[in-house]
C-alpha cells in the first residue's frame, strides 16, 4: 500500500478547544495531535493520508500580529513538511476567515505546498486566498462542520494524490475564477437550440458564459490649464515603429511599446499597424489617423497644450484580454505619474 | 488600460468609435471617432477637410480633459 | 425551397491522370487543376498536395476551406455572383464530395490564417483534421496590391472547389439528405403550434480580410437581409475574411452551417424554422445602431418567438452580439447567443468586451487565449515559420524541434461561434 499522504491543518483558538473570545489574543502554537475538526477531518481521509499536527492560533493575535505569527506558522509548517495544509473551515467568521486566508496564501506562495480551507461565499478571507488555493464552500455557521469536513478531505485526497479536480460544483469548492476550455459532448450550435427549445418551453436552462462585471474608477479632477499641460498620447491600435523592433503581438498582446517622439512631428512616414483586428490599409497610409501625434505637435506649437510628451505608448488591442490591458495600464500610467504627465489622450481601433 | 491610468489620478480621455463598449467598460472621458480601422480620421474626405475634421477632434479630446466630470460622459 | 444534399463519401484523394471519383477514392489530375487556377493571371504558382486524417501534417496559414461539390439539377453552379454567373440558389440537387476539402494556404497581408493538425493533440481542436484535404498553396504574381491579393486567393480555392467537385457529377451518392422549406405562411399553417425561430448569422465586415460575401456582394455594403437557409446551404455565403482563425466562418462552415442544420433537425417537430438574416458587423457606431435595429426590426416582423444570434470575431462584434440581444429581449422575443471568449491565457479576466444583462442564454465556444502545445509534424504544407506572425502565435511559438506552441486563436475552426466545434470554457 503506498504510503499515506501528511497533512497539518490549521485552527483559530475556539476550534483549537482553547477557549472563546477571551483567548482570542493567544500565540500561535503547535500539538502534534488532532484538535478539535481535525479529529472528524482526520477520520474522513479514510486511512489514506493522516493529520500529524494541529496549529492553533489566536483570532485577533493573528490579525494584530501577522507578521509574528505567519513566521511561527510557515516555520512550523517548514519543519514538518507535510504534502498538503488544511485551514479552517472558517464559516462566515471575518478574523478566523482572514487568519486561514493569509496562511494559504503565503504556505502556497513561499513553500509552495497546496492549500484546502473552507469559507462561506461571503467570508471576507475568500477573495485573498480563492484564486491560489482551493476553497470548499461550506454554511454560514459551525453547524455546517459535518457536512464541509467530508468536502475538504475529498478535495484533499484528490491534490494530494495528484488527481484532477473535476468542476467546481461537482466537487464542492467556490470558482477560483479561471475560465478553462473544455470540450462538450454536443457541439456548439447543438447546445445553442437546445437552450433556445428550454426558453421557448419556460425549462430551466443554464447559460455557459454569465455577464462579466467590470469595475468602475472616479474621474480624475480636470487639467486647470491646457497650455501648461503635458499630454501624452496612447493607443491600442498597434502603431509600431516599421519592423516592429519589440515584436508586440498582433493580437492577444502580451507586451506594450514606447518609443521616443520628441524629434518627430508625426508618426506618419515611420509608423505602421501591426494590429489583427482591422483593414490596415487606412491607417498604414496615415498613421496618425490612429494615433494623431501630429495634431498634438501642431497643438503644442501653437500653445494650446504645453508640451506633447516626449513618449508615445503603444499595444494591440484584439484579442487582448482584460487582464493584460490592466496590467498594460497599470504599467504605463505609473510610468506617466513619474514623469508629471497631466492628462492623456487613449485612442482604440 | 484607461481605467488603470486613470487610478493614478491623470486625466484620460477614450478616443474610441464603440462608446457603447467605452461605456460599458467605465471610461469616464470618451470622445467618439470615425471608424475602427481609422478612428482619427476620414479617408473619403479630401485631405484638407480631413485635416480639419483631424484637428477638431483632438482639440474636443483636449477640452474634455479640461472639464470636470462626475460620471461617464460622451464629449460629441 | 426543397435542396437535396447527396454525400458522396470521400475515404482517400490520390493524384493520377483524370479527375475523377471511384469507390470512394477521389482522384485529381494535378497539373489540369493548376492550369485551369493558372488562367488568373495574378496567380505567379501553385502548390498542390494531399493531407489525410491521422498523418502527422501540419498545415500552415490557411486561409479558408471550401467543400467540393457539383449541382446537378437546378440552378446555380458555384458560387454565383463570385466565380459563377448570377443565379437563385436553394433548390436543386447538389453531389458532395463529402469528407473532402479544398484548403488554401499562402501569406496574405494580414496576421490571421491559421493552422489544421491532421494528427494527434493538434487534431482535436479543429474540425477539419477530419477532412482529407487538398491543399493549395498559392503564390501570387510579385506587386499585387493587398485587396486583389485576397481576392486572387479567395477566387482560386473557389474555382478549385468547383473544379473538383465536377468529379462527383455522376457519381451515386451514399446518402441523400433533403431540406424543404415553404413558404412562411405554409409552414405556420402546417405547423400553427410550433414556435417560430429565426437565425440571425453575424458576418465579420470590417475591410480588407475581414469581409463575407453573399451572393458576391460584401457583406459591408448591405443592410441585413433575409435569406432561405437552402441558400446558404447550397453556397450563396463565402469567407473573404481572415479573422483570427479560431472563430472566422470558413467558406465549408458557411456551406455546412451547424446553426442551419440543427435547426433544421428540429423544423416541423419542435419549432418552425423561418430564415436566416445575415447581420454585418460594421467598424462605425452608426453602423452598428443601423444593423441592430434593423435585424431586431426584422424579427419582429416576421413575429418570431426566438432566436439564435451567432457572432463571428471578437471585440468590437461583442457590442453588436449584444446590441441585437437587447433590442430583442426588450421585445419579448428570446434569443440564445453563440460567441467565444478572451479570458487571457490564465483564464482570469473577463471573457466579453462588453456587458448586458438581458443575455441570459450564451453558449461559449471556449476561450481563444487557451494555449495548446503541438508537437512537430513530419511534414508542413505551406510554412512553419508563419506562426511568428498569425493572431494567436508570437515571436518564438515555433520551438527549434518544431513544437508549435500557440493560442487557440490560430487553429482553424477551435472556437467555432456558429457552434461547428466541440469547445466550451467552464469556470473553475
Amino acid at each position: 500500500m503506498a504510503e499515506k499522504f501528511k497533512v497539518l491543518y490549521y485552527v483559530n483558538q475556539f476550534f483549537g478547544q482553547i477557549g472563546g473570545e477571551d483567548k482570542a489574543g493567544m500565540e500561535p502554537m503547535y500539538k502534534e495531535e488532532t484538535v478539535g475538526p481535525a479529529m472528524g477531518f482526520n477520520s474522513s481521509l479514510k486511512g489514506e493520508g493522516e493529520v500529524i499536527g494541529t496549529l492553533i492560533c489566536g483570532d485577533n493575535y493573528f490579525n494584530e500580529n501577522k507578521e509574528e505569527a505567519l513566521e511561527y506558522i510557515l516555520k512550523v509548517i517548514k519543519d514538518n513538511n507535510p504534502d498538503i495544509v488544511v485551514t479552517g473551515p472558517a464559516f462566515n467568521a471575518g478574523r478566523y476567515g482572514m487568519a486561514c486566508a493569509e496562511i494559504a496564501k503565503a504556505v502556497v506562495k513561499e513553500l509552495n505546498i497546496p492549500v484546502v480551507s473552507g469559507m462561506y461565499i461571503e467570508n471576507p478571507g475568500l477573495d485573498v486566498c480563492k484564486d491560489i488555493a482551493i476553497v470548499a464552500e461550506t454554511s454560514d455557521s459551525a453547524a455546517g462542520m459535518r457536512k464541509a469536513l467530508p468536502v475538504m478531505a475529498n478535495l484533499v485526497r484528490k491534490i494530494a494524490k495528484g488527481e484532477e479536480l473535476g468542476l467546481p460544483e461537482e466537487e464542492g469548492y467556490i470558482p477560483q475564477g479561471k475560465r478553462l476550455t473544455v470540450f462538450a459532448e454536443k457541439r456548439g450550435s447543438q447546445r445553442a437550440v437546445e437552450m433556445l427549445l428550454a426558453r421557448l418551453n419556460d425549462e430551466e436552462f443554464q447559460t455557459e458564459l454569465p455577464m462579466p462585471v467590470f469595475d468602475t474608477v472616479d474621474p480624475a479632477p480636470a487639467i486647470k490649464d491646457l497650455s501648461k499641460a503635458t499630454i501624452a498620447l496612447v493607443t491600442s491600435g498597434g502603431m509600431v515603429p516599421l519592423g516592429n523592433p519589440d515584436r508586440i503581438q498582433s493580437a492577444s498582446a502580451q507586451k506594450w511599446g514606447k518609443y521616443d517622439v520628441s524629434g518627430r512631428d508625426a508618426l506618419t512616414g515611420e509608423y505602421c499597424t501591426i494590429h489583427g483586428g482591422f483593414d490596415p490599409v487606412y491607417a498604414n497610409e496615415l498613421p496618425d489617423r490612429v494615433a494623431p501625434l501630429d495634431i498634438l505637435k501642431e497643438l503644442e506649437k501653437e500653445g494650446y497644450i504645453g508640451k506633447a510628451f516626449e513618449y508615445f505608448y503603444t499595444t494591440t488591442g484584439t484579442g487582448t484580454s482584460v487582464g493584460n490591458s490592466v496590467k498594460f495600464g497599470t504599467e504605463i500610467g505609473k510610468e506617466l505619474k513619474e514623469a508629471g504627465v497631466d492628462g492623456v489622450i487613449l485612442t482604440s481601433t | 488600460m484607461v481605467k488603470e491610468i486613470e487610478r493614478y489620478g491623470i486625466p484620460i480621455v477614450h478616443m474610441a468609435t464603440i462608446t457603447t463598449i467605452s461605456e460599458s467598460v467605465g471610461a469616464n472621458r470618451i470622445v467618439p471617432t470615425i471608424a475602427i480601422p481609422h478612428p482619427v480620421g476620414n479617408p473619403d474626405l479630401p485631405a484638407d477637410e480631413e485635416l480639419e475634421l483631424r484637428r477638431r477632434m483632438v482639440r474636443k479630446a483636449l477640452d474634455a480633459l479640461g472639464t470636470e466630470v462626475k460620471e461617464p460622459t460622451q464629449f460629441e | 425551397m426543397k435542396l437535396e444534399l447527396r454525400r458522396i463519401h470521400i475515404k482517400d484523394i490520390q493524384f493520377g491522370k483524370t479527375t475523377k471519383v471511384k469507390d470512394g477514392v477521389l482522384t485529381v489530375n494535378k497539373e489540369e487543376l493548376i492550369n485551369k487556377l493558372k488562367d488568373d493571371e495574378r496567380i505567379k504558382d501553385i502548390k498542390v498536395d494531399v493531407a489525410r486524417p491521422g498523418e502527422k501534417v501540419r498545415i500552415i496559414p490557411v486561409k479558408d476551406v471550401i467543400e467540393p461539390r457539383v449541382k446537378i439539377e437546378g440552378s446555380g453552379n458555384g458560387f454565383p455572383g463570385v466565380s459563377t454567373k448570377m443565379a437563385q440558389l436553394g433548390e436543386g440537387k447538389v453531389n458532395i464530395l463529402y469528407g473532402a476539402a479544398i484548403v488554401t494556404v499562402g501569406d496574405i497581408v494580414g496576421f490571421q490564417e491559421g493552422v489544421i493538425d491532421m494528427w494527434g493533440e493538434g487534431a482535436k481542436w479543429t474540425p477539419f483534421s477530419k477532412t482529407y484535404n487538398l491543399v493549395l498553396d498559392i503564390t501570387p504574381v510579385e506587386g499585387l496590391d493587398p485587396h486583389s491579393h485576397e481576392a486572387t486567393v479567395r477566387l482560386a480555392g473557389l474555382k478549385a472547389a468547383e473544379f473538383v467537385g465536377k468529379a462527383g457529377r455522376n457519381v451515386e451518392p451514399n446518402e441523400v439528405l433533403t431540406y424543404e422549406i415553404g413558404s412562411h405562411a405554409e409552414e405556420t399553417k402546417k405547423y400553427p403550434n410550433l414556435p417560430k425561430v429565426l437565425y440571425v448569422e453575424m458576418l465579420i465586415s470590417q475591410g480588407l480580410l475581414h469581409d463575407g460575401y453573399i451572393y458576391g456582394v460584401n457583406s459591408q455594403k448591405i443592410l441585413p437581409t433575409l435569406l432561405h437557409p437552402n441558400e446558404e446551404l447550397d453556397g450563396a455565403v463565402i469567407s473573404g475574411n481572415c479573422v483570427a482563425a479560431c472563430d472566422k466562418i470558413t467558406t465549408y462552415q458557411h456551406q455546412n452551417n451547424s446553426v442551419i442544420l440543427d435547426l433544421y433537425a428540429q423544423h416541423g417537430k419542435t419549432l418552425n424554422f423561418m430564415g436566416v438574416i445575415l447581420a454585418p458587423e460594421l467598424t462605425t457606431l452608426e453602423g452598428k445602431f443601423r444593423t441592430c435595429d434593423y435585424t431586431a426590426k426584422l424579427c419582429k416582423m416576421i413575429g418570431v418567438d426566438g432566436v439564435i444570434i451567432s457572432e463571428e470575431g471578437y471585440g468590437n462584434p461583442d457590442s453588436d452580439l449584444l446590441m441585437i440581444c437587447k433590442r430583442l429581449e426588450n421585445a419579448g422575443i428570446k434569443t440564445v447567443l453563440i460567441t467565444d471568449e478572451c479570458s487571457g491565457r490564465d483564464g482570469k479576466s473577463q471573457p466579453l468586451a462588453d456587458t448586458a444583462k438581458e443575455a441570459v442564454a450564451v453558449v461559449s465556444g471556449g476561450n481563444v487565449s487557451h494555449v495548446v502545445t503541438l508537437p512537430p509534424a513530419d511534414k508542413v504544407i505551406g510554412n512553419a515559420e508563419a506562426i511568428a506572425t498569425l493572431a494567436g502565435g508570437w515571436d518564438g511559438a515555433l520551438l527549434e524541434d518544431g513544437t508549435l506552441m500557440c493560442e487557440l486563436n490560430a487553429v482553424i475552426g477551435a472556437t467555432s461561434e456558429i457552434g461547428y466545434h466541440y469547445c466550451t470554457a467552464k469556470l473553475y
